[in-house]
Order: structure tokens, then sequence, then C-alpha cells
């Protein structure tokens, strides 16, 4: 397939609209002949050659499509996008400069979207019309890989993709497969999710059903069984009916109010408390029917009085053990007796939080809501500068595979084939690191808050253009008035450009979409706030549950703890939070127990003293 | 200096001084500046050797002024001006005295370490 592209691409050199060209196609009529490793590294070299700009490359892809659609027929055309993706999805990470840096080769939970790929809802920012174009037929891509795979083996009818089509179809396969299976498990993940959620709220709803409907039953069952027999209570009775009705009120809302909300986690274990109390609860009511069976229905007893009696001291025991509830599941803990200390892996971002007694996964539950809400969402394109760092050192070192038997036993080195005199130039590029290190910092800042002026001056300019209309503006021409979006899609383009440029450098251009920016654009105009509180979201990274949840890298968590994770926290307590891309590493002290001593100070204590030294001359 | 014992005498050496005021404008000058004072910080004193002295220290002269040329060195603690006592005053009134309108000539008794160790001095070699 990849030969086929250097055969079509070099047929077509002279049209292709990319600069140098012409060199391109004689790197590539080279490509046909290499093995993939090879022609990998031909490919980086030709790209170190030409240095593109970021859409280049993918746009140079796009054209190649582009002309497939024209030699051949669509559907082949589709195939070819599907091994495209796959081949791109192994491509190893290219990464020459900065801002395409998205390109790193990331194990992807299977509902995010890769990383190649930086844009959302391919939706790109703007300046990137050409990588709009490919992204979207990629996107279509992935949505047609799930719904057709016929159209694989339909392609295999078209006799021009004679040599190649078993390449075709054997990476296609592999790639549809792969999304389809992680597709159905992903289906079958969300319905027991679904499940999970609302089982404790169906086991609330149960177990308050038994609760409310226990003590009418008691009191309907004489009245239905053995009527008239039953001595018939007065005015003490109908106390205790209204006492009853109003109490079984105030435990039905009680229970709706503490039991029934959707949960907001799926825990690992059962939760202690909760089971406890729905046990103590079934055991209550379990003993109540025993005495009741026995000593009312089975000797009939008569006194309907005592019946109502018992029942209302039924809805009292109740309604003290929702009050346990109350003091167990939601009083215990609000009292702060631990710090905990919360630290990201990738970065560094610290914490700290004081929470109360809480079981290890409720506190690893609340530690995660303040996660989302305090954590600057996790920027993995911030994190390649460092493996960049890390790579040059290694790069120095030439790793010997001893053990392994055949052409595998060779060096590997990184860049080029020095053996001897590696050995100054490593010690060297080591004693020089931390001061690229510095200066690379020094350059970044500025350059930082060079883009940072720029944009800001930009966004006043654009802020000056757009006032709201008064009341003596109802002459303007009715072309002149607009409405809010259109507002904003007005001034967007003059401030476009520096805001696009300004995220490139802090590399927070993947966190907001085109759309965004404008929804908040016009968001600011309508509440009349200032440029400055417009640029505030872009200048700083914001929390995670800000954006989406596309872009959080944070779906699944996974709770790695030695102990237990339904007992307490204690003093030293560890624990780890980890997630796909990164982790979240816990840490509890306790809050230290504080003695305070009291000294009363009497008001009258309060008395001063002036003292001058006053020099007068005479 | 000795140390000030309250209601017990002082005994010191002192010397006379006569400052002859100077005339500037409608105003009579004697050239120095003065601190101290009952009401005032002894603490703060920096002539001073008992901190606890509230007495009236020259702070200050200038130079070629009439107190300069009629022999009044920084650092010396007034004792009489005209008579009028210096040891017990408040800072205030140390100034009305000095600075008499009627008065051209103020007479000062003045002591300063020096003059001890100089009689002390001169004692010795008796």
């Amino acid at each position: 397939m990849d030969q086929l592209v250097g055969k079509c691409l070099a047929l077509r050199a002279p049209t292709a609209p990319s600069s140098g060209s012409s060199e391109g196609a004689a790197f590539r009529l080279l490509l046909e002949k290499r093995r993939p490793s090879q022609r990998k590294k031909a490919q980086r070299l030709a790209t170190q050659i030409h240095p593109t700009a970021p859409g280049q490359e993918k746009h140079r892809g796009s054209h190649v499509k582009q002309k497939y659609g024209q030699c051949y027929s669509s559907r082949s055309g589709r195939s070819n996008r599907h091994t495209d993706r796959s081949r791109d999805r192994h491509k190893p990470s290219s990464s020459k400069d900065s801002s395409r840096s998205e390109r790193s080769v990331v194990i992807n939970p299977p509902d995010s979207p890769s990383q190649e790929s930086p844009v959302h809802n391919g939706e790109p920012l703007p300046g990137e019309p050409r990588q709009l174009l490919n992204l979207e037929r990629m996107d279509s891509a992935s949505v047609s890989q799930k719904k057709s795979a016929s159209s694989v083996t339909e392609s295999s009818h078209d006799d021009n993709w004679g040599e190649t089509t078993t390449a075709v179809t054997g990476t296609s396969e592999l790639s549809v497969s792969q999304e389809e299976v992680v597709g159905l498990g992903k289906e079958i993940q969300d319905r027991t999710q679904n499940v999970r959620r609302y089982l404790p709220v169906a086991l609330g709803l149960f177990v308050g059903l038994v609760v409310a409907a226990t003590p009418l039953v008691f009191l309907l069952l004489p009245a239905l069984l053995w009527p008239d027999q039953l001595q018939v209570c007065g005015s003490a009775c109908e106390g205790l009916f209204l006492s009853i009705s109003f109490k079984l009120l105030i435990l039905l809302l009680a229970i709706w109010a503490l039991f029934l909300r959707p949960g907001r986690a799926s825990l690992p274990r059962v939760d202690v408390y909760r089971a406890f109390l729905t046990t103590l609860t079934l055991l209550l009511t379990m003993s109540y029917w025993l005495f009741y069976g026995v000593r009312i229905l089975d000797a009939q007893d008569e006194d309907y009085h005592g019946i109502v009696q018992f029942a209302v001291s039924l809805v009292d025991s109740q309604l003290f053990v929702h009050y346990l509830a109350v003091v167990l599941l939601e009083l215990r803990h609000l009292q702060p007796c631990y710090s905990v200390c919360v630290i990201r892996s990738t970065d560094g971002e610290t914490r700290y939080y004081n929470i109360g007694q809480l079981s290890i996964q409720r506190a690893a539950l609340s530690i995660l809501e303040y996660y989302y809400r305090d954590f600057p969402v996790h920027n993995p394109a911030l994190l390649t500068a460092a493996k960049q760092r890390s790579a040059k050192h290694l790069a120095g070192l030439k790793v010997y595979n001893v053990d392994a038997p055949g052409n595998a036993a060779g060096p590997q080195p990184s860049n080029g084939n020095q053996s001897r005199p590696m050995g100054t130039a490593a010690s060297k590029r080591k004693d020089s690191a931390h001061n690229e290190l510095y200066y690379e910092e020094a350059d970044y800042e500025r350059r930082v808050r060079k883009r940072r002026a720029r944009l800001v001056v930009a966004v006043e300019e654009a802020f000056t253009h757009v006032r709201r209309m008064k009341k003596e503006d109802e002459q303007a021409t009715p072309s002149d008035i607009m409405d809010v979006r259109e507002a904003a899609l007005a001034v967007f383009p003059s401030l476009a450009r520096a805001l696009q440029k300004y995220l490139r450098t802090t590399r927070r251009q993947h966190c907001h979409s085109m759309e965004s920016i404008q929804k908040h654009l016009s968001f600011c105009l309508i509440n009349n706030m200032s440029p400055k509180a417009f640029l505030e979201a872009y200048l700083t990274p914001g929390p995670t549950l800000q954006y989406g949840p596309e872009r959080w890298m944070a779906d699944q968590w996974t709770l790695v703890s030695e102990a237990s994770v339904t007992t307490g926290l204690k003093q030293g307590t560890d624990f780890l939070l980890k997630c796909l891309d990164f982790s979240l590493a816990v840490t509890v002290k306790a809050i230290p127990y504080i003695r305070f001593k009291e000294e009363y100070v009497d008001p009258k204590s309060h008395k001063f003293l002036l003292l001058l030294q006053s020099e007068t001359s005479v | 200096m000795s140390s000030y014992i309250p209601g017990q005498p002082v005994s010191v050496v002192v010397q006379k001084i006569e400052i002859h005021k100077l005339r500037e404008g409608d105003r009579l000058i004697l050239g120095f500046s003065i601190g101290g004072g009952i009401d005032q910080d002894p603490s703060q004193n920096p002539y001073s050797e008992d901190k606890s002295d509230k007495g009236i220290y020259v702070t200050r002269i200038a130079p070629g002024g009439p107190a300069d040329v009629a022999g009044l060195r920084v650092g010396d603690k007034i004792m009489q001006v005209n008579g009028w006592d210096m040891t017990m005053i408040k800072h205030y009134q140390a100034l009305k005295k000095l600075t008499k309108p009627k008065e051209e000539v103020v007479r000062l008794l003045v002591t300063r370490k020096s003059l001890e160790q100089a009689v002390k001095g001169a004692m010795g070699l008796h």
C-alpha cells in the first residue's frame, strides 16, 4: 500500500503543490524500494530537510487521498483511509518542533480521541484549513469503519488493486476489528454502568417501601381479618393515627432525601455503613413482623389500641434508625481530622485537603471530586520537553543487547553511527544539559511573554469595536445592528491569529476549539465583560471540569492500595489513584491535636506612657 | 557626675559660661540645642552617663555661634541658667529660661565629665 503511495506520488509529482516537490518525488521513489523501518527513517529525513508547517505532511497525504478518489473507485479510497489511519496510529513519535508535539505514541482509552488528532469533533483551530480537510475525512473514515466492514471485502473485487489487496484487507481488518470489539465492550460497559449507578436507588426504594408499608399493613390486617371482634377505641386511637401518618410522611421524605439519589460513583467494594444500616432496618422490620405474626395474628388480639401502639412504636424505631443513618453517613465525616497531600505524577501538581474520617474508597472519591475542581487540566504536550531531554541523554549512550540471538545483538545508536568519540561528546552533552535547559526556559518565557503582549493588545482592540446598542442608537441602520453571535463572529478574526499563536506557544491549542472560543466570546459580550475577563480563560489552564469530558484524559480510575479499601484512613496511609495517562499519589497525615490555654486580660490594664525626646534649638 | 538620688543634694564640678546672645532680626539666638527634661525619655540621651538622668543636656552647637565662642561643648549638662535650676525642670520651661527676650547675656553653670577628671587629676598631684 505504501509502495503504491510512492508510485502515485511519483506519477503526480509535478502537480503536487507542496514546496520542494521534486525532491520529495525523488525521496519517494526511493521509498518504494525500502523496508518499512527504513522507509520511515527516510520519511523522517525528508521531513527534516523540508521544514514543513504542521499541516503539510498530512496535507500531502490528503492530496494523495484526493488523487486516489479520482484514480479508483470511492470504496477503495475509503479503505485507503483505513490503512492510512492505521498507519498513522503506528507511526512513531516524530515531533520535530514543539507545535507538532501532539503526535506522541500514547495508548489511548477507547473513547478518547487519538493523540495525533489534537482537535475535537473535527473542528480545528483557525488558520489550519488544510488540516480540517484531512481530519474531516479521517473522522468520516472512523465512522464508516464501524459501519461498513463490507466495503473492505468489496475492494478486493477492484482489478487495479490486485497485488496489494491482501495488505489492504489485512491491516484494515485488524483496525476495524479492534475498533469494533472495543466499541462493543464500551457498549456493554455503558449498560452495566447504568445498572450500577441506579442500583443503590433501587435498593433504597425497595427498603423504603417495605418500611413504609409495614405499619399500614399492621393496622389494616386486624380490621380486615377479624373486624367484628375488634374493640373500638376512641380519641386516643385517632391521635395515634394522626401521629402515625405524620411520622410516616416525615420518614418517607427523609428516606427520599437521603437515599434516593443517583449514586455519584461506583466504588469497588460495598460501603460498610450502608450495608450495616440496611441490615439493621430489615432486621428491625423482620423482628416486628415476627412479633406481630405470633402475638397478634395467631392470637387474634382484640385490643386495637394495643395494635395501633405497636405500629406507632415501629415507626418510631424506624425514625431513630434513620437518625443513625444520617449521623453515620453524612455527619461523621464532616469534621476534618486528616490532611491529605495529592500529587499528580506527571507534572507534580500538589494540593492539600482536609477530610474527615472516611474509608479509603470514600476518601478517594472525595479526592477525585476535588481533583476535577482544583487541578489544572492534564496537558501531555508539556511533558515532551522533559522526554526530549532524557532522550538526548540516552542518545549519547550505545546500548548493546548481548543476550538476544541473531541480528538483534547489535548496537542501537539513535543518531548516526559514531562509536568512540561518543564518549567525550556524551560527557560534554551531559555537562551542558543544564545550560541548555536554562537558556531554553528563558527563551520560552520570553516567547510566551511576547505572544501574550500581542494577544492582549489584539483582544483589547477587538473589544473596542463592539459596543452594546443603547437607546439613542435605534436610528442606526438595521444592517449595522447584529445579535451577539454575529457580533462575535465579526470581531473574532482580528483576535483569532494572536490567540492561536499564543495557545500554540503554551501548547494548549487542543483544549480550545474555534466553536468554544466563539461561544466564550459571545458570553463575554452578553455579560459586559472586559477584554481581560475574556482572556483569563486562555491565559491559565483551568480546572479539569471546565473542559468537556473528551479533554480530561482521565476516564477510568483505579484505586491501588495496600490496605483494604473499606478500612478507615489513618496517619501514614498511602494509596494511588491510577488513570490511563497519569496517577495521583495520596498521603495522609493527621491534623495535630491542638491544646488551648486561656489567659485573661483585664481591659483596665491597658495603660500607656508617652516617651518623648525632643531637641530644640535655642 | 554623681548619680542622682532623689532628695539628696548633688555635688558636681561646674564651669561658668557666659554667652552673649546674637541678634538676628527680631530674635536673640544662642547657637545651641538642648535636650532632656523631666517630661522627656532619659534613656534616649546619648550624652548622659546615668540613663535615668533627666537633666538638660547640650546636644548640638552651631559652629562659630555665641555658645561655641563662649566655650560650651556638646554633651554638657546645664545645671543653672542665670540662677535658675535646670536639673529638675520641664523641657519647655528650660527653653523659656534660656530665651528670655529681654536678657542679652545668659550665665550658665555647666558640668562635664572632663571637668571632674581634671579636678581629680589636679587633686591627685598634691
